[in-house]
Order: structure tokens, then C-alpha cells, then sequence
């Protein structure tokens, strides 16, 4: 449809009038159990395009609707998806060209073992399918127009990023100089390893090298960096893959003094790896909004954001109104009814009947 | 009385002591239990709510949202047809689909969505802290007056507000005045009203008027009723008449008459919820170190249901399942219909009541007991005691 009409529709949809009118439920809740599409202000994308590069991955090119403002390469967006009745979230990166405004854009998900929303995706993703989307968020990004070169590292599907900088570029006239390591497991493991031999074999003055750690090659050493660039502090350097790789690059331009020109992109926050006891108390209690902190002593966490000064919401304090649902950004509660653990991620919980196993964050 | 006394054999000392008004016969099987077999119901109870907690899915997602598009649509099919109120099939017919889907909103969605029926779902859409409903009430307000004080005390005279909504005498225990004469016009004004009465609840209207409560203090929550109804007005008796043109009297009315189908169905529906004969009322002191297995049987000696087919519940929310909904408040409504076929077991087992019975039953002796209590208790010439 001609892009001035929509937006004078939306403008519409979004005016005084219009939310008189639907209140008090506002204009969208009238068009999306209709079309999730239709939203008048969320981002939604149609996947257009399914495909399977890799025995472990699925690449899916997403149209997002009139909301969606575009993005820089090496930005992400959250996808949201329904399983089994509950929404879930993820970060992925986007691996097409920026900014992508108006155009589809392309995300490639590894299957994780025992992953929920990576597995969906892999398992359901198909053409027609409507996902949530927000807008691009990240730092992860290359400047306005690079001119010092460049060396981008890359382990597994740590190449999506890579692969929209890598394309953002190709796009331009003049570029500066990219080298590029990209580590996977076996030449069958590498996403997007066709174009890439392609892009790099049209560039004079860009240099690949594709590590096959389970073929004959090894894992990262910085002499294969030393083998792509002459100095380190010379370039700017972008890497995004598994914690060990990030690490490593990490420890090597701390020595090399320039720690200053590496940015990287971790896939999965720092875990703690030590394995939690439900029944001993212990950890920290952080109320972000409130800015305290408390140590957990076992008892609820309404109890202790009370003994902390806080005054949360709340009512029965038996579990049953649900007044005193807060958003936990991270760690584990358990159930004090049914002595249930939770997932570590972000939710909400009520904090009449959940205790902290270990450290939680509270969005109090 | 009878209630109370049925749990003076648990070890709770205020609940042995309390003072007690005789009003109804002690039923003799509330009363052989004891305080381990009220624990062990209250196990029983969890059981259930257990089991079904865990097999929530998509099965309960769809049905929401189904509900959600049925009742999304019949608002637009209402809105539009009384957009031609003056064709009389289209005024019936946009009064009969504005109203049911007012009801809807309110019933089998506004109200299970605002308990956290649906919060599992983490969709902001369906959450019990965003969502807002199509009545006067402002949804904050109405979560603290029902799930709260309604939910965590159902039934405790002097604490539960919806005992009588502070407007009617719908209990024994509550002491008798000549204004209460008047007992049938009020429920009748409130049924009409309903809407209004709701929204007023948490304001505590009745104790302002009486002086009790001071205004200033009401002052925030009166803003906010006076905000929500206001955006009401506006749309059901300026906009959408406006819209009409030289029709907008008639679409004005048939607004106003989907409000009114909606007040009186939603009463009918709630008063036989608490209300029906030989539901039980409790003493304040019940509260006092109440276990979970306590707050269970009060629940169930508390509440009624009533009988009916598929659409009936869905169009009441479920609440004909008032007993199932006090006993797991924040489980999805719709699931309400089987696991009363385990509590009636349960119940059976430990040779508990379970009060139900058809609509005219129910709303029958509902009725019956608002004109009962319109008069002074045969027993007026013993001292009541508030
Ligand atoms: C900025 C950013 C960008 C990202 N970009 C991409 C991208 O482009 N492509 C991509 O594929 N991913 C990307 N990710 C990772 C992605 O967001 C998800 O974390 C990933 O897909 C796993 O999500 P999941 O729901 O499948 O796993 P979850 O269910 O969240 O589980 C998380 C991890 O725990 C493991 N796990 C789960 N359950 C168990 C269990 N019982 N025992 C042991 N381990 C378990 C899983 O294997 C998984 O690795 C990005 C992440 C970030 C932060
Ligand atoms: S305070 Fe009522 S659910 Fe937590």
C-alpha cells in the first residue's frame, strides 16, 4: 500500500478521537486479535523466507511492519514468540544490510540444545508466520563511515553481526581495508559461508580466513591475528562468538595496550557456573529501581524489600491477589507453596510467595 | 453461630473464644472436622491447584483470546448496528451485541485477566496490571477492593465489603435499622446502578456519607472514578451518538440500555455468588492465625454456584463457579467446570457442603433473603450486638 496513506492512517488510528473511542482499551486491541499485523503502534514482522544453511541453524528473512525504524549493522532486535501459551523473548542479531528501513530484514538462529525459543524457531519457523519484534538496540555497531581497517572476529553463530557490517560495507562505494577470522567447527558448520568466500573474492583489499576447529584447525591463538594484521592497536576490532573466544581477544589487547579499539558482543551474559542449592540461603538482593541491596536471609522477597525500607504493592500476601507481581530480571526464586524453582531469565513473579535461591534482581 | 463455631475445633484460641450470635443450625459435618482433616483438605485443594497449574498451555492462551475476539468483535457488530438505532432490528440487535459484549469484557475477561489468570502468559495485553475494563470502575481500585479485601477475607463481616456492598442488610449478623426497610428498593437501585456501585466500592462511599470516613481521604480514589467514568461517558453518550447524526438519541439510548443489561446481569450473577440461603458468614476473629487449610474451608462455606450450560459460565465468567473461583482465584476461569468435579469429591469425602443449584434457585433465594432481611429479626427483643 502507498506508505503516505498508511501513515495518515496510523495518524488516525492514533489520535484523541480514535482513543476516545476504544477506550479503555486503546485502537490496537481492536485490530490484533483480528491481524497482529494491523498494530497501530508495536512492531510485528512476517517471516517471508525460510532457510536451513547448516544441520544446526535456520536463516529466516522477517518484513517487519510500517513501525519498524531500521537498524545499524551489528544491532539486534528482540523476537517474541508464543510457546505453549506463554510469550518469550530473545536478542538477535540482524544479519542483512543496514538500515534496512523499509526492506525485509534477516535473522540466522542456532539451535541450542535444550533451548526454548532457538529450538521453536528451528523446529516452526515458516513462511507466514508473525513474530514480535522491538526496535534495534545495541552498540555493537561500526562507525558512520570507517576509514582505519579493520579486523572482525567471528566463532559460530557469532557471524550474524559480522555478516551486516560485512554486507553494510559491500554496499559502499569505498571502504576501508577488512580482515576477518571466522571460526566454526567443520566447513558443513559454516552459516553464510558461500557468500562470505563470494563478498571477500570481490574485494581487493579484504582478507578471509575460515578455522575449522574440528577439522584440522585450532581455537583461537593470536597468531592467527598476527597472521591477518601486522599491528593489533592499528585497527579496529569487532568480534562477537562464544565467551572463550571474546575472552581471549579481551586478554590479548589488554597486552598489546589497545583495548581501547576491540568491542565485542556476548550472545550470553557471564554465568556463574557454581551449581545452586535450593535449600541453603544465600546471595544478594538487588532492588534496581530503589537502588538497595540486601542479603538474602531466606524469608519472602516482600518480606525483605519491607525490611529493606521498600514498600512494595501488595495485599493477601498469601500468593492469591497478585498485587505484589514485580518484574524479576534475574535469578532464581523458588515457590514457597509448591517449592518450585524458576527459570534464571527475566519475568514476573509475586513476591509474596517466591524466595531468592542465590542473588535476584528485582525491578523495585 | 454456626459458621464461626465450625471451626472452633482447631486449636486457635481468638476463634474458640469469640463472641458468637446465634443465626443459623450448626451443620453437623462442618463440624466433625477436625483441625488435621482441615489441613488435609486444604493438601487436597492444593493437589488440584497444583495439577492444574502445571498443565497450563496453549489450550488456556487460545481460549483467552477467542474470548477476546468473540467479545472485540460483538462491540464492533453493537457499535455499528446502533450507528442505524432507528431500523428496530438494528437497535435489538446492537443493544443484544453491545451488551453481551460488555458483559464479556467485564466477566469472563476483565475480571479473570485482573485476578493473574493469564499473567502466566507474560503478554502485557493480557496482564492483570494493565488491563482496563469497559465499566466505570478504574481498574486499580477494583483490584484492591475485590482482590484483596473481597478475596483474602471473603465473608468476615466487617471486612469483606461485599457483604451487602455497605448499602444492603444481606446477612443476620448485620444489626437491623429502619432504614433497612427499604432493603428491596436499594438492591433494586444497586442492581440499575451496578456499574456505579462497583466503582464506589473501594471509595467506601457508604462510610463517607455516614461520616466515618473522611472525604479528603477518598479524595484520590474519587479522581480516578471521576476520570475512568468520564472517558465511559464520553464514548457511550457523546461520541458514539455524535457519530450517528440525527440519530444520536437513539444510539444515546441503546448505549444506555447495554449499560443497564449488563448492571442487572452482572448483580444477578454476583449476588448469587455469596448470598444464596445457607452460604456461611464469619466472625472477625476467624482471621486470627487462620491456616491455609482454614482459609480454604472458608472460602468453600462461602461462596455458591450455579448451574448451566457452556455459554451460561462463559457469559457469567465463570463465576457460576464462585466456589471453584474462591478456592483457586488466580487459575484460568474457564477451567473452573472440571476440576469442580474434584472438589466435589473432595468435598464429599470430607462430608463438606457444596451449595449449587439452578439460576432461579440461587437468585431465588436471593431474592427472598433481601426481602427477609428488610425486617426486623423475630428475635428483636434480645440486644444486638454490631
Ligand atoms: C545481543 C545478543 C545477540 C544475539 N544474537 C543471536 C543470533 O544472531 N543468533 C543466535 O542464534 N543467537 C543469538 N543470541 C542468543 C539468543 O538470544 C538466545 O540466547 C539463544 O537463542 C538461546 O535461547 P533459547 O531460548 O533457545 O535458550 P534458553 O531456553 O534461554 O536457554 C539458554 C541457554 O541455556 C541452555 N539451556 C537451556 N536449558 C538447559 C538445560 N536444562 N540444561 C542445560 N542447558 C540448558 C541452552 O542450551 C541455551 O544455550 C544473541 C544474544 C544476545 C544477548
Ligand atoms: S500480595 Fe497478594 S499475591 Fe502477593
Amino acid at each position: 500500500m502507498n506508505p503516505s496513506i498508511l501513515s495518515n492512517l496510523d495518524r488516525v488510528l492514533t489520535s484523541p478521537l480514535v482513543a476516545a473511542l476504544t477506550a479503555p482499551y486503546g485502537v490496537d486491541r481492536f485490530l490484533e486479535p483480528f491481524n497482529p499485523m494491523w498494530s497501530a503502534t508495536q512492531v510485528r514482522g512476517r517471516i517471508e523466507a525460510v532457510q536451513r544453511q547448516t544441520r544446526d541453524s535456520v536463516t529466516i528473512t522477517v518484513r517487519p511492519n510500517r513501525h519498524w525504524q531500521g537498524f545499524v549493522a551489528g544491532q539486534y532486535a528482540r523476537i517474541e514468540v508464543e510457546i505453549d501459551g506463554v510469550r518469550r523473548s530473545r536478542c538477535y542479531s540482524l544479519a542483512s544490510a543496514a538500515p534496512g528501513r523499509d526492506g525485509a530484514v534477516e535473522f540466522t538462529i542456532k539451535q541450542q540444545d535444550g533451548g526454548l525459543v532457538s529450538t521453536f524457531l528451528y523446529a516452526y519457523a515458516q513462511v507466514g508466520m508473525v513474530l514480535g519484534l522491538s526496535q534495534a538496540e545495541g552498540e555493537f555497531v561500526l562507525p558512520e563511515s570507517p576509514t582505519t581497517p579493520l579486523l572482525l572476529v567471528a566463532g559460530g553463530s557469532g557471524i550474524t553481526p559480522v555478516m551486516s557490517m560485512l554486507r553494510t560495507l559491500d554496499g559502499r562505494v569505498s571502504s576501508a581495508p577488512v580482515s576477518m577470522l571466522y571460526y566454526v567447527r567443520t566447513a558443513a558448520d559454516a552459516i553464510y559461508g558461500d557468500e562470505l568466500a563470494a563478498l571477500f573474492a570481490r574485494h581487493a583489499s579484504w582478507q578471509l580466513r575460515v578455522i575449522h576447529t574440528r577439522d584440522g584447525g585450532s581455537h583461537f591463538s593470536p597468531a592467527h591475528v598476527d597472521a591477518l594484521v601486522a599491528d593489533l592497536a592499528a585497527v579496529d576490532t569487532y568480534v562477537c562468538g562464544p565467551a572463550a573466544l571474546i575472552d581471549a581477544l579481551i586478554a590479548l589487547s589488554a597486552e598489546r595496550g589497545c583495548e581501547a579499539r576491540l568491542r565485542h558482543e556476548r550472545f550470553t551474559a557471564p554465568v556463574s557456573t557454581a551449581v545452586i542449592d535450593p535449600n541453603t540461603v544465600s546471595g544478594e538482593l538487588r532492588f534496581i529501581r530503589s537502588e538497595r541491596l540486601a542479603t538474602n536471609d531466606g524469608r519472602s522477597l516482600l518480606d525483605q524489600a519491607e525490611a529493606a525500607g521498600l514498600r512494595p504493592e501488595a495485599g493477601c500476601r498469601m500468593g492469591i491477589c497478585h498485587s505484589c507481581t514485580c518484574r524479576k530480571t534475574s535469578g532464581v526464586v523458588r515457590d514457597l507453596r509448591s517449592g518450585k524453582l524458576s527459570s534464571d531469565g527475566e519475568e514476573d513473579i509475586q513476591i509474596c510467595v517466591s524466595a531468592a535461591v542465590g542473588d535476584v534482581t528485582l525491578d523495585l | 453461630m454456626a459458621r464461626s463455631r465450625s471451626l472452633t475445633k482447631t486449636p486457635n484460641p481468638s476463634i474458640r473464644s469469640a463472641p458468637q450470635q446465634p443465626s443459623k443450625p450448626l451443620t453437623a459435618n462442618t463440624l466433625s472436622l477436625t483441625p488435621a482433616q482441615i489441613e488435609a483438605f486444604g493438601k487436597e485443594m492444593d493437589a488440584i491447584r497444583e495439577r492444574v497449574l502445571g498443565d497450563l498451555g496453549q489450550r488456556d492462551a487460545d481460549y483467552i483470546r477467542d474470548i477476546v475476539k468473540l467479545q472485540r468483535g460483538l462491540e464492533i457488530a453493537g457499535r455499528a448496528m446502533l450507528q442505524f438505532g432507528w431500523l428496530p432490528p438494528a437497535f435489538v440487535g446492537g443493544v443484544a451485541a453491545l451488551g453481551a459484549s460488555k458483559i464479556l469484557d467485564n466477566m469472563e475477561i476483565g475480571h479473570n485477566v485482573m485476578h493473574g489468570q493469564y499473567d502466566w502468559m507474560q503478554d502485557p495485553q493480557l496482564n492483570s496490571r494493565k488491563y482496563d475494563w469497559d465499566t466505570a470502575c478504574p481498574a486499580d481500585q477494583w483490584r484492591h477492593s475485590h482482590n484483596v479485601m473481597h478475596h483474602t477475607y471473603t465473608n468476615v463481616l466487617g471486612v469483606d465489603r461485599d457483604v451487602g456492598y455497605g448499602l444492603l442488610r444481606m446477612d443476620e449478623n448485620q444489626p437491623w435499622h429502619p432504614i433497612f426497610l427499604a432493603n428491596p428498593v436499594f438492591a433494586f437501585l444497586l442492581a440499575s446502578l451496578f456499574q456505579y456501585g462497583v466503582a464506589l466500592h473501594d471509595a467506601e462511599f457508604d462510610r463517607i456519607l455516614s461520616g466515618e470516613r473522611p472525604l479528603s481521604e477518598a479524595m484520590p480514589l474519587l479522581k480516578g472514578i471521576w476520570k475512568k467514568t468520564r472517558g465511559q461517558w464520553l464514548k457511550d453518550y457523546a461520541l458514539f451518538p455524535l457519530l450517528a447524526g440525527p440519530g444520536a438519541p437513539i444510539t444515546f439510548v441503546g448505549n444506555a440500555m447495554a449499560n443497564l443489561v449488563r448492571n442487572y446481569w452482572t448483580f444477578t450473577i454476583i449476588f448469587c455468588g455469596h448470598f444464596p440461603a445457607d452460604v456461611q458468614t464469619f466472625d472477625k476473629s476467624t482471621l486470627a492465625n487462620e491456616t491455609r487449610g482454614q482459609w480454604y474451608l472458608r472460602q468453600l462455606l462461602g461462596s455458591a454456584n450455579i448451574e448451566g450450560g457452556k455459554w451460561f459460565h462463559i457469559f457469567s465468567g465463570n463465576l457460576s463457579h464462585q466456589i471453584e473461583h474462591h478456592l483457586f482465584p488466580d487459575l484460568p476461569a474457564h477451567r473452573y467446570a472440571e476440576m469442580s468435579v474434584e472438589v466435589r469429591k473432595v468435598c464429599e469425602k470430607f462430608g463438606l457442603p457444596y451449595n449449587t443449584g439452578s439460576l432461579r434457585k440461587q437468585f431465588g433465594s436471593v431474592v427472598a433473603k433481601i426481602f427477609k432481611l428488610a425486617l426486623p429479626p423475630r428475635s428483636a427483643m434480645l440486644p444486638v450486638t454490631a
